[in-house]
Formats: C-alpha cells, structure tokens, sequence
C-alpha cells in the first residue's frame, strides 16, 4: 500500500495561519492501514490543531470528515455539499488524494498533512517498509522476487556493490543489502545460476523519468 | 591492440603493471594536480583519477585526466555513474577519447550519503557492468546505445574494479565473471590486507580461467598510522584488515608507524607478484602521493619496462 | 488505608490503561485539564499483557505533540504502581499537582477565561486518569 506518515504539526499550523474555518479529511485507504490519516487520526489532528490555535488566542473551527478514498472522484463528493462553507481543507490522504481534492474542489485551498513516502509493506506492526517504485516494468520474476530498483540504493541490476558488508548497504547498516537478499532467494530456489547473466540496460522511459502517467483499459473505459 | 594505452601495451607483453592514483583538489587550481602528477609519473604505467570519490566534491576526473595527459602522462579516467546519465556518459567518452585518454575504468561509484551532498539525486541510469558494456559497444561496434553509428570511434582499454572482501564471498567471482563478460579487460581490486582471503579469491577466479581473460592488478594501500588501520578495519564497508596487522602496527612506536606502514605495503606487493594470475599492483596512497615513488622501488619494480 | 490525596485531581477509571487513547488525552486537555497521569499496573504485571506498554508509548507520542503544539509535555506523565500501592498512590499525586501548580494553568485558559465565568471556577483542575 501507499505509505505516509504525518507532518508535524507546527508545520501544518503554520499552513493553516489565516483560516478559522477548516475541514480535515481523513481516508479509510492506504493511510488508515499505516495509520497516518484514517479516521483516528483525524480526530488526533484536529484535536491537536484545535490546542495548538486556542493556546494562541485563535480559535479555529474544524469539521472531522473521513472520506472511503480520495482518490475515486465518487467518493469524493460527499463532502461538495459543504466545502463552500470552509476556508481550507486539510488532507490527510496521500499525495494522490490531496490532489485529487484540488482538482475537484477548485475554489478552497488544499493543504497536505502527510508526506506521502513509498509503496509498501507492514513488516510488523509499526513498522513499514518500501518494496516497490513504480517503474512500469516488472522484473520481479529475474531475481527471485526482490526488486533491484527499491531495495538496492542505488538500483544496480547486477549487483552487489562492492560497499555490500555482512548483508547490509553501505548506506545504513540498518537496511538489508538488496542484492544479498536476491542472492539468498535464487539460492533458496537452487537458481543460483541465473545470477551470472547479465541484466541489460533498463527502459526508465515507463518510470517517472518518462513524465507523468497514465493507463487506459479500453475494455473498462465507458 | 584495442586501444593506444601504454597499460595496455605493458599487460600484453607480459609485463608486470604498476598504476597508482591522484585524488583531485577540491578547487580549481590545476596546480595541485601537477604536482602530484610529477611525483609519481616516472614510477608508474598509468595514473588513476578518482570520480567525485565517496560522493565529495572534487574537480572532475575528466579534467584532472586531460591536465596529466597534457604533461605526457598516462591517465585512467574513472567514471561513477552515480552522476551523470548514458546521454552525458556516452558524451563524455566522446570527449575522452578526443583528449588522448585511453584508459577508462568503469564504477558504479558510491552512494551519495557518504558525501558532502547528501541531498542530492542519484543517478544510476546505468549500473558498472551497463558502463562496461557502452564502453565495448562504441568501441567495437562503432555504435550508441541508442543503435545510431558513432562517427569517429573512441579506443579505450576498459577496467573494472572488484572487491574481494565484500559479501557475499562466494558471488564476488561470479560478478567479476560478468564484468569480463560485458568487456573488462583489466581489474584493479579493492587495497588487499587479508592476503589469505586474497588467495582463496583468486584461486576462484583461477577455477573459472578468467585470470587468462582479465588481467588483475591487486589493489595496495600503505597505512599511514595506527589510527589509519583502525579506521580502516571498523569504519569502511568492504575492507578487510586482519588482527594481525592492527597489532603489528601498535607493536612499533609511533615515529615509526608510518615506516611500518610502507614495509607492510612493499611485503604485500611481493606476496602479489608471486600469486598466478595477478599481471600487476594498484597503489592507493591516499592523499600520501609522495610514498609512491619508495613504495615501487622498494618492491622492485623499478626501471618500468620499454614497450616493445 | 485512608490517606489523603489533593482534591483537584479527578479520577477517570478504565479496565486496563491499554484502553487510553491519544486522543482520550489530547481531549482532556481540550477540555481544560491543566495536567493529566496515566497510572497503570506495573510493567510486566498487566493482566492483558502490553496494555500498560502500549500506554506509555501513546503517552510519549502525546507528550511531543503537546510540545509541538506548545501546551507543554511536561503536563502530561506516566506512572506505574501497583493497586496495593497506597503511599505511592499518594505520593504521585503530590508530585504531579506540586508539578502542574509550578506550570501555571493550561495555556488555553489564558484566552478563554475572558469568554467565559466557567472558565474560571475550572482553576487547577487535573485529571487522574
């Protein structure tokens, strides 16, 4: 799932300085399962926000809303009834549907109140890691599952490195060596030996470096 | 003769190769460059220039090359592709080669956190083994990667380096296979200190006959006190320095760490010579340049060969 | 057993202090708590096991954001006793209200005692919760 964690609040404080009259939207996808914007932690911010103002002098009036997902247009009209009324939103979606609201709401200011940081796994609870950057070409099946691109630093395709110690990245001794782990696996899988061939040069054009994109399934498209 | 490198022409003739390194100035003042190039260039077959080396700003390798080339020296581009994408990769071995550099030894380079632009974005279009490649492929093919023709190919003598004290172990030989398989022609290793493991590498790499398809210089670097081998041995991943040697460096007063430092270094290189399959050593006396020139003598390898 | 605990401290009872959310004690002082302690079993004799573990760690993450936020996360504390625990019961309270009283009121009240007279009559109030 898509992984964020929540800015500080000082920071969105400072966002919201001119307004006394916001919504915080909360979304019941990705951000709820790595709690950092469900509906809990909607109600964490605005209480937070709320002290924060009236410790100041400058109350500030908060409407709780925690949408299924912003990032579906559908979802999102539940609160179009009432957004005139406010002076800000507040996401606490991700990156994707922060801007989703922007789109859809064009007349009130869209504040973020997360970074959004990866796509990724619960390790355990608390605890979340990135597995996959979205480069639009799957290679998985080359090396045993693991990806070179988001677990390799520096997304070597016929890696290790030579700053690979004791099966951790030269980069934190924290983080697992990505080619260790591909090696460990096809080991597992008695495919060893599909390491001694070369992986070509890579296609960044479907990535990010390609410019922004867009899928289109004709078979669903209305 | 793939290119006009005098490393190339030594390693062919059976020679046993010395190159050693230049870490460029952090400024722009060519001087510095000079210096160190004077010290060494009459010691040496060919001279090294680190890339942006552990990410730290420094004048390019590119340009350090073309100083040392203007002084009649023999150098070694080295390029990290942490920096630059095969657009500018490719253009810079352009204008490498129309420089008169011939020799180019192809990293991945280090990961920019080490550095002193920490904030900066990585890279890594293309991989070390990708470098090799493109190098092969403009040389050989006359071709970009992009499948148009090079007009005017560029000649390099292609290297790689290795690491035969990363993990896992038992890979190492097998990524050095795939780095003589996309076209390195010469190795330079990372500085040995295990000699044992040394050992056990190379009787690896023997097993798999690439010491007759790759010439391998071993990689030597003196320690300069004990301070140094402490740092070396805890703080750098990758390196291997033995208990033995942080104990016979400690065993010697301190005036005299340094000169230990240097017969420890010579030993290795005669060790080095004896070892099949390695054609030659690769002195890395960091930021200690002026060593190099005792260190090649003291371990016999003076007159540098003529080229036949 | 008794003794004698300060009478501004109001006592909000809950099953195990795992039940304490974030949002319980952020609310508290929303409500114009000038202090409040979590008092939970010892560690390693709750009866489910983590719970009172769980509410340090809330009550840590809380205390930052009170900090950030400038309410203060000193107002804001931990415990843990036993039931049996009488004198300590006491001596936490002592401690906390002798805390709080060098603290001065809750920040919010500054601005609110001009709305409204409640305001007022709601001077140190903590919460033991």
């Amino acid at each position: 799932m898509i992984i964020g964690k929540g800015k500080s609040i000082k920071n969105i404080l400072a966002m919201i300085e001119n307004h006394s009259k916001i919504i915080v939207a909360g979304c019941r996808g990705c951000v709820t399962v790595c709690s950092a914007g469900g509906e809990k932690e909607v109600g964490i911010l605005s209480a937070a926000l709320s002290l924060g103002r009236e410790k100041d002098g400058k109350p500030i009036e908060i409407k709780e809303v925690t949408l299924e997902r912003q990032c579906d247009p559908e979802y999102l009209e539940s609160i179009r009834s009432f957004v005139d009324e406010y002076e800000a939103v507040v996401s606490i979606a991700c990156g994707a549907g922060v801007q989703f609201l922007a789109e859809k709401f064009r007349k009130i200011p869209l504040y973020p109140g997360i970074d959004t940081n990866f796509i990724g796994v619960t390790e355990t609870q608390g605890v979340w890691t990135e597995r996959c950057q979205a480069c639009g070409d799957c290679k998985l099946h080359l090396t045993g599952g693991i990806c070179p691109i988001s677990r390799c630093a520096k997304s070597l395709f016929n890696g290790p490195c030579g700053g690979s110690s004791k099966g951790k990245c030269e980069v934190n001794p924290e983080v697992d060596c990505g080619w260790q782990l591909i090696y460990d696996r096809l080991k597992e899988l008695g495919k060893l030996d599909q390491l001694e061939i070369i992986i070509p040069i890579n296609d960044w054009s479907t990535s990010r470096d390609g410019g922004p994109r867009k899928i289109i399934r004709e078979d669903l498209t209305l | 003769m793939t290119s006009d490198s005098r490393l190339e022409k030594i390693l062919s003739q059976g020679d046993f190769a010395v190159t050693s390194e230049c870490g460029p100035p952090r400024g722009a003042d060519p001087e510095i460059i000079r210096k160190k190039g004077t010290l060494i260039k009459d010691f040496v077959d060919a001279i090294n220039v680190t890339d942006n080396q552990t990410s730290v700003v420094r004048m390019s390798s590119f340009s350090s090359c073309v100083i040392l080339k203007q002084m009649g020296i023999n150098p070694v581009l080295q390029m990290v592709t942490r920096d630059r994408n095969r657009i500018a990769i490719q253009s810079d071995i352009l204008g490498a080669a129309a420089l008169g550099i011939n020799n180019i030894l192809c990293l991945s380079g280090d990961h920019q956190k080490f550095g002193d632009h920490a904030k900066a974005k990585n890279v890594y279009d293309l991989d070390s083994i990708h470098l090799i490649q493109t190098v092969k492929q403009m040389r050989d093919e006359g071709k970009f990667l992009g499948g148009d023709d090079i007009k005017g190919k560029p000649r390099f003598f292609i290297g790689a380096a290795a690491n035969p004290f990363a993990d896992p172990f038992e890979f190492r030989v097998i990524r050095l296979a795939k780095k003589v398989a996309a076209g390195a022609q010469f190795i330079q290793t990372q500085c040995i200190y295990n000699l044992d493991r040394f050992k056990e590498w190379m009787q690896l790499v023997r097993d798999r006959g690439l010491h007759e398809k790759v010439h391998i210089l071993g990689g030597v670097t003196p320690m300069k006190s004990l301070g140094m081998a402490n740092y070396m041995k805890k703080m750098v991943p990758g390196m291997d320095v033995p208990d033995e040697l942080i104990a016979r460096i400690k065993g010697v007063p301190k005036e005299k760490q340094a000169e230990e430092g240097i017969k420890m270094c010579v030993e290795t290189i005669q060790h080095l010579r004896e070892i099949e399959g390695v054609h030659g050593v690769h002195i890395m006396a960091i930021e200690w340049e002026e060593m190099v020139p005792h260190i090649v003598q003291n371990a016999g390898l003076l007159p540098r060969p003529k080229i036949e | 057993m008794r003794l004698s605990y300060p009478p501004n401290i109001k006592i909000i009872q809950v099953p195990c202090t795992g039940k304490v959310d974030v949002l319980y004690l952020l609310k508290s002082f929303q409500r114009g708590a000038d202090g409040v302690y979590v008092a939970g079993c010892m560690e390693g004799n709750c009866h489910y096991l983590t719970g009172n573990l769980r509410a340090r760690k809330r009550v840590e993450y809380t205390k930052k954001i009170l900090d950030e936020i400038g309410i203060g996360g000193e107002r804001l504390e931990m415990y843990n006793m036993s039931a049996a625990q009488g004198p300590r019961f006491v001596e936490i309270a002592n401690e906390m209200t002798e805390r709080i009283k060098k603290l001065g009121p809750n920040p919010i009240k500054l601005f609110a005692a001009t709305k409204s007279e409640e305001g007022a009559q709601k001077e140190k109030e903590e919460c033991f919760v």
